[in-house]
Formats: structure tokens, sequence, C-alpha cells
């Protein structure tokens, strides 16, 4: 058989005719009308933007905003900050709601999906009973019950309920005491940052000993008193370096100290409890998943109840509880944005409100706000996958 | 690659480009079509006016859907000079933040929300404003049992305001000005403004005085606040329209004129009918029974008639609306007249 060489004897095929050539050719003709497409559609929004006369660029982002923001974890004075630092403010704002909230909900979602399977009549009607009713009420309407449910509870600005050194507590929110820090609070940090090293490593050397051994070692306790004892040693003896700056009497109730503002506290409660809700049923569902041969094979080998959902029941139920529980977090992060009804002031309110009235520039900042809700949503999301993956069951 | 794969992608390819050509062509029209404002409201025989989502005494729905205040008898005004009929009103309600890119997007015709004419507004947003029909201010309301006189006195307090309106701005340079701190509680409704601060959220509600009268009605006891003297801004309210149509500026812009000039030269809805044989070349030219002049902006000849036949003049609107026998009890004030000491002016109609 005679080498061929390439063209000469191969059947000559017509280059558009080659399936392969042609499923390219395809592909990126596609692509390039998709990249066209989207190039005229937003060259098309400017240039209608610029003839119906309407400020258009990003250039607003450096100018002053002007307004005030109640509650900021970042410096922001109203007279020389940007907007593009009231879109970090609303930005971190949003962040710290929906982290706490998250962690709040999965709490209380955990402790009711399980209640709900508990012997005891009472609590499982109870845990019902909530999952049901907040289930079913539209989040707004919460958010309301809850806001103005805590103003109404609370005393008004100038009679605020005095808690000692906790600090002050009225309609404005929990005046709490702020931790002043002095020198040599180095130190008391890197007691903690040492602990919560060592806690690291004691618990993997006592899950390997347990492995080899079957012996157990008390991991919590010890990690408690690390935790707790190395930062308060380290603390005297460098001097006791902090101390607490307490709100004082102004005009119209307290002032300074650290704030806790009840438009932070009414939205976190209202997430919190109606996420929890929907956690607390995909936790049920995780458990009921989990066969309950389980369950009998982990009694019949002497564990109790507690060890038996801890060790056994738990953890095969967190692979089916992980998929669902990411869409509520999800779900939580983005239903933040209501914040704007009771004046807690997330991205969407300040930024995608007040900014975007300031400057009429609409499609730039829902543009931003968008994007950064998206990125926001697919990092949880690639989070909880890494996390799903390494709860995978692993086949031995 | 099989063969209908193939095929398929050819296919979507040529209804792609078909696609292309149907948006290509949209873009191109979509400039041209925006232009007669006019010939839109006839043609769906209907005026779309933004209003607020409740501001009794400007626009506020009573229990049955029906609109009043000042605001929006400038819609039926508007409606009325087009169609002889000041029914003909389609309202939108919008949020302060939602007004402007209602109006810009071609949601509403015309935006009549008691709205602040600034520059940055007539110049950045392709908007236009060109008259006043409320003079306003900014203004503050306290406990009266806090014991406060002035706002002076008001330096660390809890203020509760709208988002997205001037008002935040002002307050930020107001204080900022006399040295005093504040905390900021802004809502995007002017209920729960109210709720929270009826609640006791905050010790000082501020908004434009108007506002300030008109909300007072809604808290758990109105005689237990009180209005503060200080008037920390100037807000001129009017109706805006959207840049590019100067057809449709004039028709807005001479309908709250019209309404204007009627209270000077005396003609009320109830004496327009014999109006109009008056010999007054003033009340002639308004009514249109002499000149040209409801043609030159594309209406009838009678439009200035049919306004005050259907609405009234604008004194009848202040009265009727948030004058002293309103629940709102507002003086004329600035809102008199010129020829009484105020500064509603009308250029002549000639």
């Amino acid at each position: 058989m005679a080498v061929t060489t390439a063209g000469e004897s191969a059947p000559r095929v017509a280059l558009l005719n080659d399936p392969k050539i042609r499923a390219w050719i395809v592909q990126i003709l596609l692509l390039v009308v998709l990249v066209w497409l989207t190039y005229v559609g937003i060259q098309n929004m400017f240039a209608n933007l610029q003839a119906a006369n309407i400020a258009s660029g990003f250039g607003f982002l450096n100018r002053n905003a002007g307004f005030a923001i109640s509650q900021s974890l970042l410096e922001y004075d109203q007279a020389t900050s940007t907007f593009g630092r009231v879109f970090f403010v609303g930005l971190i704002n949003t962040l710290l709601v929906s982290a706490v909230g998250i962690v709040i909900a999965t709490i209380l979602g955990f402790v009711v999906g399980i209640a709900r399977l508990s012997q005891n009549w009472v609590v499982s009607r109870i845990a019902t009973v909530y999952i049901e009713t907040l289930r079913n009420i539209p989040l707004l309407l919460q958010i309301f019950v809850w806001y103005f449910a805590v103003l109404r509870l609370l005393p008004g600005r100038r009679d605020s309920l005095d808690m000692g050194f906790l600090g002050q507590l009225n309609i404005s929110g929990w005046y709490a005491p702020k931790p002043v820090y002095g020198d040599g609070i180095n130190l008391v940090l890197g007691a903690l940052v040492i602990a919560i090293v060592a806690i690291f490593f004691i618990s993997r050397w006592a899950r390997k000993r347990q492995e080899q051994t079957g012996e157990t070692f008390p991991v919590f306790w010890t990690s408690v008193g690390l935790f707790v004892g190395l930062p308060l040693i380290a603390y005297f003896i460098a001097g006791m370096p902090l101390s607490f700056e307490y709100p004082e009497q102004g005009n119209f109730g307290p002032r300074g100290g650290a704030r806790i503002y009840p438009e932070f506290i009414g939205l976190l409660l209202a997430l919190s409890f109606y996420t929890g809700a929907f956690i607390a049923e995909i936790v049920r569902a995780g458990i009921l998943g989990v066969n309950k041969g389980q369950t009998e094979a982990s009694h019949a080998l002497g564990l109790r109840n507690g060890p038996t959902l801890r060790l056994v029941i738990v953890p095969q139920a967190l692979r089916i509880i992980i998929p669902p529980l990411t869409s509520q977090y999800l779900n939580l992060t983005k239903n933040s944005s209501l914040a704007v009804a009771i004046a807690y002031p997330d991205l969407v309110s300040v930024f995608a409100g007040t900014a975007l009235n300031q400057t009429g520039q609409a499609v730039e900042i829902l543009m931003m706000t968008m994007l950064t809700y998206l990125v926001l949503s697919l990092l949880i999301s690639a989070f909880m996958n890494w996390y799903n993956a390494k709860m995978a069951l692993v086949e031995r | 690659m099989p063969l209908e794969k193939i095929r398929k992608g050819a296919w979507a390819m040529k209804s792609i480009l078909k696609g292309l050509v149907g948006v290509s062509v949209l873009a191109l029209s979509a400039g041209a079509a925006s232009a007669a404002t006019l010939d839109d409201v006839k043609s769906r025989d209907a005026l779309k006016c933004g209003v607020s989502q409740g501001l009794p005494g400007f626009s506020n729905p009573d229990s049955d859907g029906n609109w009043s205040g000042l605001d929006v008898d400038l819609c039926k005004a508007v409606a009325a000079a087009i169609f002889d009929d000041a029914s003909k009103v389609e309202y939108v309600p919008l949020s302060a933040k939602e007004r402007f890119t209602a109006l810009q997007s071609g949601e509403v015709d015309l935006l009549s929300r008691n709205t602040t004419w600034t520059m940055s507004r007539d110049t950045q947003l392709g908007l236009n404003f060109s008259v006043v029909n409320y003079y306003d201010g900014q203004g503050f309301m306290v406990r009266s049992s806090m014991g406060i006189s002035s706002a002076l006195q008001l330096s660390g307090a809890a203020i509760c305001t709208n988002t997205g309106t001037t008002t935040e701005l002002n307050v930020a340079d107001y204080f900022r000005a006399n040295n005093m701190d504040y905390e900021l509680v802004a809502f995007e409704k002017a209920d729960e403004v109210v709720a929270a601060y009826d609640a006791g959220r905050c010790d000082v509600y501020t908004t434009d005085q108007s506002g300030i009268y008109a909300q007072r009605l809604k808290l758990t006891n109105p005689d237990e606040h009180k209005v503060l003297p200080e008037v920390i801004s100037k807000e001129p309210l009017g109706p805006a329209v959207r840049q590019g149509d100067d057809q449709w500026l004039n028709i807005v812009k001479w309908v709250h004129f019209a309404m204007v000039e009627a209270e000077e030269s005396g003609v009320t809805q109830g004496n327009a009918e014999e109006m109009k044989g008056s010999d007054n070349p003033n009340i002639k030219r308004l009514l249109g029974t002499e000149g040209e002049f409801g043609t030159a902006i594309g209406l009838e000849n009678d439009w200035g008639y049919r306004i005050i036949k259907h609405v009234g003049n604008y004194g009848e609107a202040f009265a009727r609306n948030v004058g002293p026998d309103t629940p709102l009890k507002i003086a004329r004030g600035q809102n008199a007249l010129w020829s009484n000491g105020g500064l509603q002016y009308a250029p002549p109609i000639r």
C-alpha cells in the first residue's frame, strides 16, 4: 500500500461541505452576530440617551453626593463623599444584613426543622404553625410588621431604657457601648489568632487519633477554653487595653456609642424568620430522606439519640439539604433589597434609589446594581457548590 | 456534524438576520415617533398624567378612585383644552423615585406631581420645566410637646423624609451650614414616612411645606404637631414634559397661564359662558372669541373657554384643593396673583 500525501488522493470535498468546518463557521458567525447585536444595542441606547438630552457616562461616581446616610460601616461624610462611596456604603450594608440573616436563618431553620420531627406533640405543632404561617405571608408585609412592631415595642427617644453596661435602648435603636482600643490590643488579637489556629490543629489531631485508636478527645470544650482563655490571658498581660465609650444624653435622646438601628433589626428579623421557615422544610425533607434503617442501625450500635442525629443522620441529610439551601441563601440576599420600604440604607435604597434620583443616570446605576447582585449571587453559589462537592458521598 | 443540525443552524441564522433587520428599523423609527406628543394623546383619546401616590390637596384619589388636587386640575385642564372633556385623563401614580424615568420613557405625557424645578433636572434629565403652579419651600414639623420653636434647635435630631427628593439635599445643606448634626431616615413611600414619624422613630418630619400640611392630616393627633417657622429652600413646583417637543411644552405652559389669566380677568367656571359675550379684548382672546391663539398651539380656538368651563381658573382650583376652606388651610401667600402681592403672573395672551 502506497503512502498517500495529503490532498493527493483523499476525496476532495468543498470546504463549505466539510461538516467540521461548517460547524465551526456556523458557531463563529453566531458569535459575531451576538457580539454585533450587543454592540448595536448599547450604541443605540447611548445615542438615544444623547438625543433625548439625558446625561450619561460614569463621571457622576466622582461627584459629591451631598446627602446623608444613617447607617454606614465605612467612613461617610455627606459634604465630601462621592456617589462612588455611596455605592460601597450601600453594598456593605447589603452584605451585612444578608450575612447575619443567613446565619440566623440557618440556625433557626435547623432548630425548627428538627423540632417539626420531634416526638413531642406540642413542639412539633408549634414548629408546624411557625412554618405554615411565615412561609405563606408575603415578605414585604412581614417586613412592615416586624419594623413597626419593633418600633412600637421600644420606648421613646427621650425616655430610653437604661441597660447599665449594655448601653441604652429606645425607638431609634440600641446605643451599645463602643469599644475603644488602647495600646497592646494587638497582643489580644494575636492570641485570638493563635487560639483559632490551635483549635484547627487540635481537632484534626483528635479526628485522626479517633480513627486510629477509637479514643475520643473533648474537642469542643478544649476549643471553648482556648478561644476564651488565651485572649483573656493576653488581655490581662497587656494591661487591659480595652475600654468602652458609653452613649451620653443629648437633646433628643442618647448620642454616641455604637448604634444598632431599628431598620436593621426589623429587616434582619423579617428576612431570617421568613427564610428560616423555608430552610426548616428543607431540613425536614433532608432528615426524612435518610433511611430509617440508618437510625435503627445506629441505635443497635449503642449510640444514643443525640450522637445518632449528629454523627449519622445529619451528615447524610446534608447531601440532600445543601442544593436547595443554596437557593434560599440567594433568595435572602436578593430579598434584602426590600430594605427601601423601611428606610434601611442598602444598595438598592441609597444607590439605585437616592443616587439614581439625584443624578438621573438610571441606565448606568441600574446596570451597576444588577451586576453587583449577579456577582454576589454567583459567589454564594460557587461557595455552596464547593461545599456540596466536599460533603458529597465519597465512595470507598 | 449531522446534516439536520447544520440545517437547523442555517435556519436559525436566517431568522436571526430577519430579527436584526426588524430591530434596526425599530431603532431608526424610535427617534421620530416620540416627537409629537399631542398626536399620541389624540390618537389614544386620553392624556397620561403622572401624579403622586396620594398627597391630599395636590393629587389624591378618593375611595372611588377619583383623583383630585391642584396638580390633578392641571392634568384635567390640559385634557379639557385638547378634548373638551376633563375626564379623558389616565392617572399614573408615581413614587418620587420613579417619576422622571416614567416621563423620559414615555409612560406618561405630562408629569404633574409636586415636582421641584431645579437646574439639573431641567438640563440633565432630558426634561423641560416651564411654569410654576405652586411656590413652595421646605419646612419642618415637630411635636409641640418637645418645646422647640426654631429649626436651629434641631441639632442631633432624627429626621424622617422621602428618598429621591430635593429635601434630602436641602436638609444636608442646611444642617451643614449651621454646624448641626442629624440622623436621616429616608423611606420610599410617603405613607411609611408618616407612620414612622407618628410612631416616634423621628423627632422631625421634613418635606415641602404644602406636603407637611397635607401629611399632618394623616397623623393620629394632628393638633399635637406644629410646623416650624423656618423655610429652608425654594421649591417651585411645576409640571414637566420631555425635551424636544416644543408644541407640547407650549400647550402645558399656556394651559397654566390661561388659568392664571382667567383669575386675573375675573372669568370663573360659573360666568365663563356669559363672559363669552364680553367686550373686554383680553377676555375675548382668552376665551377664543377673537384671534387664532388656539390653532397656533395645535388646539381649537376655544381652548381657553374649555379649560375654564371644565376646571375653572387658578384661584378656584387653589381654593377648592388647598385653600383656607379645605382641611389643608393654606393661605394664598406667594401663590396669590402678582396684582395681590404674590408670584403668580401670566404673560399676556396676544
